[in-house]
């Protein structure tokens, strides 16, 4: 690939931040996000709705004939760097971006459209830490209802409907006939929940090929986009580090002043700008639909999901005993940077993804 | 734009028509692309350019080469090029400009830079070599060193200190020294590679005139930062493929052999591979915001990230060769060849990339610049700023 697309923002990107950065700072902010993580889910998400109803950002994506705003996966992106700056909790990724992504490449335009004017939310019922085109091996489907259990779905609780893939087809499903049951999530600003569909009715919106081409490519755009969250969760980390080591004195001088700590600092900032061309890039193929996607996202997400964890790790460090507090953001930004690289597959499996791509396949064990 | 770049292909199609390059003396070509302003387009007028956009020149260069037209070997003069030339823009008279610039391009004449020494290291305000004042000359005493190319050049860049009573800063001045100059003496510096890329350069009374003088007396720290800001930064255009650079040949082994395809060293390719990418399209992005005109301060990241990805993609490549690894080719004392460096063994690359975290601003200076101009982080504690030069602990 020796033609690169353009990495940087756009005017309308940089417009874009501004709006959703004011949206979240006035009514998301960290305190209102960590306060939340303690009380039971609210699925009456003002954020949620100010999201989709002020700024319509829930059909970025999606063609404007279809009720969509006619932008690209670029400019979601930036969304999703905001939402991860600000740990923001509700379904965007999970419905905007997985769910949307999917219905799109199923040609389901009736859903597509309720997604994206926000009069419903979507999620894809498998589990979040599985590529959405691994296959599903614990639901049936006898034609007309669908039996079994989906573990630690993503988006599910927020979700009116469920986009189902069993064996070879992708089912619609309705939430309310299913029992979602909340898990005690790791990440408590995206909350994980056990489904156990026991004869639901279910509609089939695509099957054999042109539903795992949907899968894959859905899939694809997701890893690709939510390297853009976890960039946000690194800049804003890094950002916050970088606010605490110049005010807090220890010795008699800041922390920020002891090489140590600044070295430290200077690393989180090189790896960052290599997550943002790669975060970019990926966005950039999204947007295409370029043929370079699958390797894009697979780069992506090898070094986002890194550098996110990374960022939020040294976060907790630097800022010593008061990081470690539940009163402190950082653990927030630990938590959904951890659950982060473990969604949609582990770096180790992206990488290994990408090997294969790119014509260098993990070799067979020896077997002597 | 595109009305100059059309401009620039008529201009560089005249240009092969009448100095064909399959009959024309190599250099006769050269002056002939200097003196149409297609050698370096954003320079000025009658200095080998024509004022335009940099951006403007890949364009250029590849027109030349697609029509098999001789370079001007830029790899053999990058002091010159890339830190001499955008210094005497700045700071020499008309007529130097003129005498220096068109010799320089074409490599008729190389240039180096008489900038480290044994005692100035990474805090090159420290330089001790002298240069005291006679009549229309100054007369210069000291010891330069990592000195590359000071064996094949003409003219050298040379920061001497002019004041030893005041502060290190303040007390320098900067000039050009011809190399031809007596009391210049050039001696090989043998690096741990066996080669000697490098000089010490010893100045004993040598005489300078003060037109040769770069910027104000006692203003060389000033020009010296001008030089070093341009070091050289990957601009635009040419975007470097997928799996070039120091990746190449690690994979390139990885492929051609299932003997090297060591299932213990995977991960590890992997993640060199990884990390190529990674820092490329970092290189792409720098490189499209240097075009949109807004450069950020990512080179000094990717500096760093590179002597990393270099150094580790070497020694990778020395357990993937198994016992082969300990053969060396050449230990003897030669003057590296640019065209060939790309055969040496991987045992070379390990030890010639062992300078990258060092050579052009160590690793811990990128850190500290970074942490500082970038994060707004304190600077290290710099008790001596202020001091007479002369008074400093040596």
């Amino acid at each position: 690939m020796t033609v690169v697309p353009t990495l940087l923002y756009s005017d309308v990107e940089d417009d874009l931040r501004a709006s959703v950065r004011d949206l979240l700072t006035d009514h998301s902010p960290l305190s209102e996000v960590l306060k939340r993580t303690d009380e039971p889910l609210s699925t009456e998400s003002k954020v949620w709705s100010r999201l989709t109803h002020e700024l319509g950002l829930a059909g970025l994506a999606v063609p404007e004939d279809l009720g969509g705003a006619g932008a690209s996966w670029s400019e979601v992106a930036v969304v999703l760097e905001e939402l991860g700056r600000a740990v923001a909790d509700g379904p965007f990724f999970t419905s905007a971006v997985e769910a949307t992504a999917l219905a799109l490449a199923l040609g389901a335009d009736e859903l597509v459209s309720a997604l994206a004017r926000g009069e419903k939310i979507a999620a894809v019922a498998v589990p979040h830490t599985q590529a959405l085109d691994a296959g599903s091996m614990s639901v049936r489907f006898d034609g007309s209802r669908v039996t079994g259990t989906i573990e630690l779905v993503a988006g599910a609780l927020e979700a009116d409907v469920l986009l189902v893939p069993v064996g070879d087809s992708v089912l619609l499903v309705e939430t309310a006939g299913v029992s979602c049951a909340e898990a005690i999530s790791f990440d408590m600003t995206r909350r994980v929940a056990d489904l156990v569909f026991d004869q639901v009715e279910g509609s089939v919106l695509a099957s054999g090929l042109a539903a795992s081409e949907a899968l894959t490519r859905a899939n694809e755009i997701s890893a690709a986009l939510l390297a853009s969250e976890q960039l946000g969760i690194a800049e804003r980390c890094l950002e916050m580090t970088v606010e605490h080591v110049q005010d807090r004195r220890q010795f008699g001088r800041t922390i920020g002043s002891y090489q140590a700590v600044k070295h430290r600092l200077a690393d989180q900032w090189t790896a960052i700008t290599q997550a943002r061309a790669v975060a970019r890039y990926a966005a950039a193929c999204a947007a295409s639909d370029s043929a370079d996607l699958a390797v894009a996202a697979a780069l992506a997400q090898t070094v986002c999901s890194k550098v996110a964890q990374r960022a939020a790790e040294e976060s907790v460090q630097l800022h010593g005993g008061i990081g470690f507090t539940w009163e402190h953001p950082a653990h927030l930004y630990l938590k959904r940077a951890r659950a982060d690289a473990l969604a949609l597959g582990t770096p180790s499996h992206h990488r290994s993804q990408l090997g294969t791509l790119v014509d260098l396949p993990r070799p067979a064990t020896a077997s002597n | 734009m595109t009305g100059a770049a059309d401009g620039l292909q008529v201009a560089v199609e005249e240009l092969l028509v009448v100095h064909p390059p399959a009959t024309t003396d190599r250099l006769d070509f050269l002056r002939a692309r200097f003196d149409a302003g297609l050698a370096w387009v954003h320079f000025p007028e009658g200095l080998g350019g024509r004022g335009l956009d940099a951006s403007l020149q890949p364009a250029v260069d590849a027109a030349f080469r697609a029509a098999g037209a001789p370079d001007n070997r830029p790899q053999g003069n990058v002091i010159g090029l890339g830190m001499a030339a955008p210094t005497l823009l700045h700071f020499a008279t008309e007529e130097q400009k003129k005498t220096w610039m068109r010799p320089l391009w074409t490599g008729e004449e190389v240039w180096c830079q008489l900038f480290s020494e044994p005692g100035a290291g990474s805090d090159l305000a420290a330089v001790g070599a002298s240069a005291r004042r006679d009549g229309d000359d100054w007369v210069v005493n000291g010891q330069k060193v990592w000195t590359s190319l000071a064996h094949d050049a003409r003219w050298a860049l040379l920061l001497v200190r002019t004041d030893p009573s005041l502060p290190k800063h303040k007390g320098l001045s900067y000039f050009v020294c011809d190399m031809n100059s007596p009391g210049v003496d050039v001696r090989p510096l043998r690096q741990m590679t066996g080669e000697a890329e490098f000089n010490e350069v010893y100045l004993d009374d040598v005489r300078v005139p003060d037109v040769n003088r770069l910027g104000e007396v006692g203003a060389g720290w000033k020009v010296t930062q001008a030089t070093l800001m341009n070091e050289r930064v990957a601009i635009g255009g040419a975007v470097a493929p997928r799996e070039s650079g120091p990746i190449r040949p690690l994979v390139g082994a990885w492929r051609a052999s299932a003997a090297h395809q060591d299932p213990n060293s995977y991960d590890a390719m992997m993640d060199l591979w990884v990390d190529a990418e990674a820092l490329r399209l970092t290189g792409v992005r720098l490189g499209q915001q240097l075009e949109v005109g807004a450069p950020g301060p990512e080179g000094s990241g990717l500096k760093l990230a590179f002597a990393d990805l270099a150094q580790e993609t070497a020694s990778l490549m020395l357990d993937l060769l198994g016992p082969e690894a300990l053969r060396y080719d050449d230990w003897s004392l030669r003057r590296p060849d640019f065209t060939d460096v790309l055969d040496r063994e991987p045992g070379y690359w390990y030890l010639r990339n062992r300078a990258n975290s060092i050579e052009g601003g160590t690793s811990e200076i990128m850190r500290n610049i970074i942490s500082e101009r970038v994060l707004g982080l304190p600077s290290e504690v710099r008790a001596e700023r202020d001091t007479p030069w002369k008074d400093l602990p040596k």
